[in-house]
């Protein structure tokens, strides 16, 4: 059990500084929050730096324009981008974090060379098109129809939530294609090109004031058979894979920039039982970070990150909402002015919670998959 | 890096959960701490630990399994004065402005560490006078003594090594507080699968479930933390010791406590039974927050690191 990181990492870590001095002296000023062309032009060009510098996909296989890293190095890169105020993935998120790791580990070849180098160089955006309005937490329940004609699917329906949905190039699409099956048996997962005939996105303003997520409506559009990652039909297993990519990583770069947060609130926080609160937010945030390391390091260890995985999107809302009213108590009526960080990081992290499986949801799963407990009676289903 | 147990510390753990599962169980843990569970645990190596070479980290994991059969005795402070004191040795911080003192253990125990700011003394334990045995302390495992005057002792340390024992001591006090978090939620995982109620069973009801879920979640957070703290005491050049010693101690002394009390909720009426092992738990869980700086001290401690 140790903690220290390797000579090779070391020097990683240096030669990355040395590069973000310089790389993050020339940033352009970043955009205002509801300019989406000028956030995808600044997201992606920062994705393009990274890919020049070798810097995108830090553990992807190198023969898909990644690093091919230890995940140690990950880790360094995380630290050192998040320290030095390096942007943030943005428009990157699904592409560089679910879709990417998907299609590596689901995705034919021809997937895999058409979009992997492209998502590294910026030059494709992402979306999630998983949920509907009748399937969210219960995202088996999915109603969005596929027929097979020829060799296209032709997909009817609606999805909702989409993030990056009007900016998305393309989409991580979920269907069912056999209705008759049960419910988990009948989906299939497909690559929806998000400019094909019949496609409409209607943008929804959320509790930020901007449009962070999308409707996506379908009608009649001719999806490509050979946009099917994984087979027919097998779509809820090649589902969990990106989901599991989710509640594994996703959320950690995010977490160690809230530990910069509270430590940059430390000076300000004056009155003793908020001092004493930032501390265990602070003590909270710290072992989360360990857990990233133990998941790490089993991961490598065992080929499969282990149990604390499962955990990790639960305990960071709670430390996250935690530092979120931490924030509004200590801003007091400074908290009046939405463009202040500390307010604008509040209100959107009311979704951490809701998000990629609602901490409700994320109980059950540790109830049921670790504790082993019985899931609970289905309802009885209406004729 | 490799934050996960080595080889050997799997085998360590290992060895000292069957220990206490052969030796220590439930019926002679409530017979409390004795001379002959002291010379077991000493045959095993848990106070001559470091001693022999192994680090704070092994120390950690073999004090989650103490912790874990709630097994009584002034161990941590036995544990920190090998070496400098024979025998069993128990301890308390120097009470301010001479107030009375609460001390654990004191009629098994040969010397009596007393810590303060500037350095660690040892007063023999037939040396105290003016002592009064409570009739009833809270944990039935933890008797209890109130001196009324403490004696100053012979110092056997000074400011460094009282330094070094509180942080020594907070570390292993609280993977004590992690294995008993653990063995809570286990206890009541494992109640919520045989009990059945409305047909089925407990643990398939949410607001059950949810419970469990929550105090799996703690002690592996808090584990974790514990973990971090024993790894940077190890090689202190890695992070800030103090830091995340205080971190780990907050965690983990919340853990033990809520999972207590999570687990005399699951277990319905029993859970408030004498008979039931949760009160145990929950008893011990409240006198080891106060143990090497309570949750304030350490909420403190670390809000202090913050702003340097
Ligand atoms: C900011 C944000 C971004 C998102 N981005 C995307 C995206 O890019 N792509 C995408 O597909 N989706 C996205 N989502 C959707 C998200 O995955 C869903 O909102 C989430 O799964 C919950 O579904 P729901 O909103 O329908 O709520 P519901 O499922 O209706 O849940 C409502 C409440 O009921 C509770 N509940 C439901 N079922 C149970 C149960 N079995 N046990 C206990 N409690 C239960 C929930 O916990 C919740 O509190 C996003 C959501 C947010 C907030």
């Amino acid at each position: 059990m140790d903690l220290r990181y390797s000579e090779t990492d070391e020097a990683f870590r240096a030669e990355l500084r040395t590069w973000l001095a310089g790389a993050l002296s020339e940033l352009p000023t970043p955009p205002a929050r509801d300019d989406w062309p000028a956030r995808v032009r600044y997201d992606t060009e920062w994705q393009r730096r990274l890919f020049d510098a070798g810097y995108a996909g830090i553990s992807w296989p190198a023969e898909y324009g990644g690093r091919g890293a230890s995940p140690s190095e990950q880790l360094v890169f995380l630290e050192e981008t998040t320290r030095a105020r390096a942007p943030y993935v943005g428009v990157n998120f699904v592409g560089t974090l679910h879709c990417g790791p998907t299609l590596i580990a689901e995705g034919t070849d021809a997937q895999k060379s058409a979009h992997l180098p492209r998502i590294l160089r910026g030059e494709e955006v992402w979306c999630q098109c998983f949920s509907e309005p009748d399937a969210g937490s219960d995202l088996a329940g999915l109603r969005t129809r596929a027929v097979r004609d020829g060799d296209d699917y032709v997909v009817t329906g609606q999805k909702i939530w989409c993030s990056f949905g009007h900016v998305g190039d393309f989409g991580e699409l979920l269907v069912r294609t056999d209705p008759d099956a049960a419910k988990h048996r009948g989906i299939t997962w497909l690559i929806l090109p998000m400019d094909l005939p019949g496609i409409d996105v209607r943008p929804i303003e959320t509790v930020l004031g901007s449009s962070e997520f999308c409707e996506v409506f379908l009608d009649d559009v001719r999806v490509p058979a050979a946009n099917r990652v994984g087979d027919e039909n097998d779509g809820w297993r090649v589902t969990n894979v990106t989901l599991s990519f989710e509640r594994g990583t996703a959320f950690v770069s995010e977490m160690v920039d809230a530990l910069r947060l509270a430590e940059e609130l430390a000076p300000d926080v004056h009155d003793l039982s908020d001092r004493r609160e930032l501390a265990h937010v602070v003590a909270q945030l710290d072992a989360l970070w360990a857990l990233t390391k133990r998941n790490v390091s089993q991961a490598a260890h065992d080929g499969a990150p282990g149990p604390g995985a499962f955990m990790f999107k639960l305990a960071y809302s709670e430390a996250r909402d935690r530092l979120g009213e931490l924030c509004m108590r200590v801003l007091d009526r400074g908290a009046f002015d939405i463009h202040d960080e500390r307010v604008e990081e509040r209100l959107r992290t009311l979704s951490l919670p809701i998000a990629a499986g609602t901490s409700q949801i994320q109980r059950n799963i540790i109830g049921e998959r670790l504790l082993g407990l019985p899931k609970e009676q289905p309802w009885p289903r209406s004729a | 890096m490799n934050f996960d147990l080595s080889e050997d510390q799997v085998a360590l753990r290992d060895a000292i959960r069957s220990l206490c599962r052969g030796r220590f169980t439930g019926e002679r843990v409530r017979k409390g701490f004795d001379q002959a569970m002291f010379d077991e645990l000493a045959t095993t190596g848990v106070f001559s630990l470091r001693a022999d070479g192994f680090g704070w980290a092994d120390a950690a994991i073999t004090f989650e399994e103490l912790g874990r059969a709630v097994v009584p005795g002034p161990l941590v402070w036995t544990h920190l004065a090998h070496g400098v004191a024979e025998g069993i040795v128990t301890g308390l911080e120097r009470p301010r402005d001479g107030a009375p003192a609460l001390l654990e253990h004191l009629a098994v125990a040969d010397g009596i560490a007393v810590v303060d700011d500037d350095g660690i003394s040892l007063v023999p334990s037939d040396a105290v006078a003016g002592v009064t045995a409570l009739d009833w302390p809270l944990d039935p495992l933890t008797p209890v003594h109130r001196i009324d005057a403490l004696p100053t002792g012979e110092r056997i340390g000074g400011r460094d090594e009282a330094a070094a024992w509180r942080r020594g001591g907070g570390l292993l006090t609280a993977a004590f507080e992690v294995g008993m978090a653990q063995a809570c939620t286990e206890a009541a995982t494992g109640y919520s699968l045989a009990r059945r109620q409305f047909d089925r069973p407990i643990g398939s009801f949410q607001a059950v479930k949810h419970i469990l879920a929550d105090m799996v979640v703690r002690a592996e957070v808090a584990r974790t933390a514990v973990h971090a703290a024993a790894v940077t005491m190890d090689d202190p050049g890695i992070g800030d010791r103090e830091r995340a010693l205080s971190g780990a101690r907050l965690l983990a002394a919340e853990a033990a406590e809520k999972n207590a009390k999570g687990s005399l909720q699951v277990h319905g009426g029993i859970g408030f039974t004498w008979e039931a092992d949760v009160h145990l738990y929950l008893k011990r869980a409240w006198m080891l927050s106060t143990a090497f700086g309570n949750v304030h001290v350490h909420a403190d401690a670390l809000a202090a690191r913050l702003v340097r």
